[in-house]
């Protein structure tokens, strides 16, 4: 396309110039593939505490939920005859945090069926990547946990004649629940303990977390509202209950709370847009999360929570717009 | 070895505080001084031929006084003001008025234009930069009134060199309602690659600081503040050197885009916030750009008219990166090819800097008064991945400096949802460009919000 045209009578080759409109340079770094690459980078402590405690049931059960995922979303997309937009690896993020929220023992069905359900009836109904209401794969596993209730119940956690030893346990949250063995905090923490393939160690929650949250590809505001919430009520029910061994600090160490907080609960999808929104957004879902917990028949109430608060999202919106620097436009009369 | 600092350098103190030196979120693109941080202002030498545009300020267009092959000494009045809010516009050089023609400015508008052919003894080099903006400049401004420096910014037809062009003697204007007292000397500078401000503030900070104080004569204000981007050392020390012991004040700021707003710099600097909707007027200060107050210097002490203004020419797209004291009515081309052409891989030709600038199609456009530099970019700076799905990531929001969420106001704009769109304070907007720079999904965000405030239907 270039043409040659004379320059103080030497030859040079014009430029192709075009126009568009401002700003002309972009923080180039940011891309949304790249927020996705960093939920996978915060998720390898989970997914390594996995595979430490599990062996080889995280990598089947994970490994499972990521391919169907993908390949659900490739299938949705062609029907719906759009391109293909697998690249963004948003499917895969949904698969492994689909994944890790299972628990060890469910059949490959439970995997294949959550995964497409979490994609087609979570995400791609409401028109793909940006346009969902709420947690896709919170979708798709709380469709599981009513069509298949023993294979999510507390009993789909042990196996008592097992090998490998922490199964052959109910989780921390359950036997609380069950009046059985409170597990101890340390235990919570390095994660051998039941539960959930990523929900067991509250540090390795805690550490992808915190990366997440500096890289920015997560608010910081939101888990930390829930921190603040769950322990106001279980702050109050320490006090009410104080002969009960559970305290406080297991509830916010154990069961999902803190991979809900961080990883879930997080997705800027389904949550607000404002620092005053997510505080509240944040704040609500550690308020219900332990009203769960301790008022209702499950032990534990993450799953529930997220798909509540999510509906609540464009609520929060609607009530924490923010008043510009300068005050709100004065209306016409008013000038 | 650039001269600026290319990381902000702490020796603000208080930088960091809302209200003290900086303003809340904000984006930080890279600098880009380097080029022509250290290109000293080179005088252009006079063009054979100019056109002088009727309108080139915020207001009315000028009607022609002279008639075509009318001879014109440099500096006399081409075009009259038709109303309070327009400014008259001078040929900067000697010679003979043709027959007016049309020109496409930047910003998409055909205005009209005066051309004047160079004819006779021209100032130019050394001379020029004398006549304009060196030489000797007065300590003592007492017999300078108010009403008679205001007279001469609006004879001179000063308008705001800092891109807006608003017609300087408007806002000199003593409001019974409304009093001044703080004068704001813009010397932020706060878009990448442009330089002009900066080496304006190092080569001739006298005028700056004689037509501040003539400003501040003017509105009756009490307080000068020069507010200079801490990424520029040197001309901080040069405008304090300059100032000596008059009551003109430098206050170095944080650097962060955009500091050069002027309602972040007297937010930072002065820690008031102005009405949206309103003018900085409406708490009591008066925003002058350096030129701007050069220019004002040059009016009411030697007589002169607004005819001459230096402009960076910049961008990994030119070969010759320079700052230019260029004649107004000159075309781009012509400043291009004074500073060696274009390189093989320039793909962008702004009239600005590349965060508000406008991409030119004809590079035969003439500079007008608020033309503050050309930037020319490469493909490689502008390449972009294509455009996907918001996913409310929220970065927008963390960057605006008006406090705004960008992607809820796209969102009703694309939608034409007018009730979502003033819900979200649309016209708080001032198009900065932070929300689309830091976008992850490469969402033309300032693109929509400008085509949403323009097919706003009126209340």
């Amino acid at each position: 396309m270039t043409e040659t045209s004379s320059n103080n009578g030497k030859e040079t080759s014009a430029p192709s110039l075009h126009v568009a409109p401002a700003p002309h340079l972009f923080g180039k770094a940011l891309t949304t593939r790249r927020m996705m690459l960093d939920v996978l980078i915060a998720l390898t402590p989970l997914m390594a505490t996995a595979i430490w405690v599990f062996h080889w049931y995280a990598v089947v059960q994970v490994g499972i939920c990521v391919l169907t995922c993908v390949a659900s979303e490739a299938a949705f997309t062609v029907v719906r005859r759009r391109s293909v937009s697998v690249g963004d690896l948003s499917a895969v993020v949904t698969g492994v945090i689909l994944g890790l929220s299972l628990p060890w023992k469910a059949g490959w069905h439970v995997g294949v069926i959550s995964s497409v359900v979490a994609i087609g009836i979570g995400k791609v109904i409401f028109g793909g990547l940006g346009h969902n209401i709420f947690n896709p794969a919170m979708v798709g596993r709380a469709f599981v946990t009513i069509a298949f209730p023993l294979a999510l119940g507390s009993a789909g956690y042990v196996l008592a004649d097992s090998s490998l030893n922490v199964v052959t346990q109910a989780t921390p949250l359950t036997a609380a629940k069950q009046g059985g063995a409170i597990a101890p905090l340390w235990a919570l923490l390095a994660g051998n303990v039941n539960g959930s393939l990523g929900e067991t160690s509250a540090a390795a929650c805690l550490l992808g977390g915190l990366y997440l949250c500096l890289r920015r590809s997560a608010s910081w505001e939101i888990p930390a509202g829930s921190i603040v919430g769950l322990v106001l009520v279980g702050g109050i029910q320490n006090l009410v209950n104080s002969h009960e061994g559970f305290t406080v600090l297991h509830h916010l160490l154990g069961g999902a709370f803190l991979y809900g907080a961080f990883f879930i609960a997080t997705d800027p999808v389904s949550s607000p847009l404002t620092h005053k929104g997510k505080w509240i957004y944040g704040f609500i879902f550690g308020v219900v999360v332990m009203l769960i917990r301790l008022f209702s028949g499950y032990p534990e109430g993450v799953q529930f929570t997220v798909l509540f608060v999510n509906g609540l999202a464009p609520l929060i919106n609607r009530w924490t717009v923010p008043t510009p620097v300068g005050g709100p436009v004065p209306s016409p009369a008013g000038k | 070895m650039s001269s600026i600092a290319t990381k902000t350098s702490g020796r603000t103190g208080r930088a960091g505080r809302t209200g003290q030196r900086t303003f809340a979120r904000g984006v930080h693109p890279p600098g880009h001084k380097g080029p022509a941080a250290d290109a000293s202002i080179e005088v252009m030498p006079p063009p054979g031929e100019l056109a002088i545009p009727l309108l080139q300020h915020l207001g009315a267009p000028c009607e022609a006084v002279v008639k075509p092959k009318q001879e014109v000494a440099a500096g006399e009045m081409l075009g009259k003001a038709t109303s309070f809010i327009s400014a008259p516009v001078h040929s900067p050089i000697a010679g003979a008025a043709q027959r007016a023609s049309v020109a496409t400015l930047p910003n998409g508008r055909h205005v009209k234009t005066i051309p004047v052919k160079a004819a006779g003894e021209q100032l130019s080099g050394r001379a020029l930069w004398n006549d304009v903006l060196g030489g000797e400049w007065p300590a003592d401004l007492d017999q300078y009134d108010a009403e008679r420096i205001l007279q001469a910014v609006q004879e001179a037809g000063i308008v705001g060199q800092g891109g807006a062009a608003f017609p300087t003697h408007v806002k000199l204007t003593l409001n019974e309602n409304k009093p001044i007292d703080t004068i704001v000397v813009n010397g932020c500078e706060c878009e990448p690659y442009l330089t002009a401000d900066y080496r304006l503030m190092l080569e001739a900070p006298q005028p700056i600081i004689v037509g501040s104080r003539l400003a501040a004569r003017a509105v009756r204000a009490k307080r000068i503040v020069v507010a200079i981007e801490d990424n520029k050392p040197l001309a901080i020390d040069a405008m304090r050197l300059a100032a000596g012991k008059s009551n003109v004040e430098v206050v170095p700021l944080k650097t962060k885009y955009p500091m050069g707003g002027e309602r972040q710099t007297i937010l930072a600097s002065l820690g008031r916030k102005v009405p949206t909707g309103g003018l900085p007027l409406d708490v009591g200060v008066v925003v002058l750009n350096v030129g701007t107050a050069a220019a004002v210097a040059r009016a009411v002490v030697r007589g002169k008219a607004l005819t001459h203004r230096v402009v960076t020419v910049s961008g990994a797209g030119i070969v010759k990166p320079k700052n230019l004291l260029v004649p107004v009515g000159i075309t781009y081309s012509e400043l291009i090819d004074h500073c060696g052409g274009l390189t093989p891989d320039a793909a962008r030709v702004l009239a600005g800097g590349p965060m508000m600038g406008f991409a030119l199609g004809v590079m035969k456009t003439p500079v007008t008064k608020g033309t503050s530099g050309v930037t020319v970019l490469t493909h490689a700076d502008v390449a972009r991945a294509a455009e996907t799905a918001c996913v409310r990531c929220g970065r927008c929001v963390d960057v605006c400096p008006l406090g705004l969420v960008p992607t809820k106001i796209a969102l009703a704009s694309k939608h034409k949802d007018w009730d979502l769109a003033r819900r979200y304070h649309i016209q708080a907007c001032v198009e900065c460009g932070c929300c689309a720079y830091a976008c992850p999904s490469a969402i033309p965000l300032v693109q929509l919000m400008r085509t949403g405030k323009a097919e706003l239907p009126r209340e």
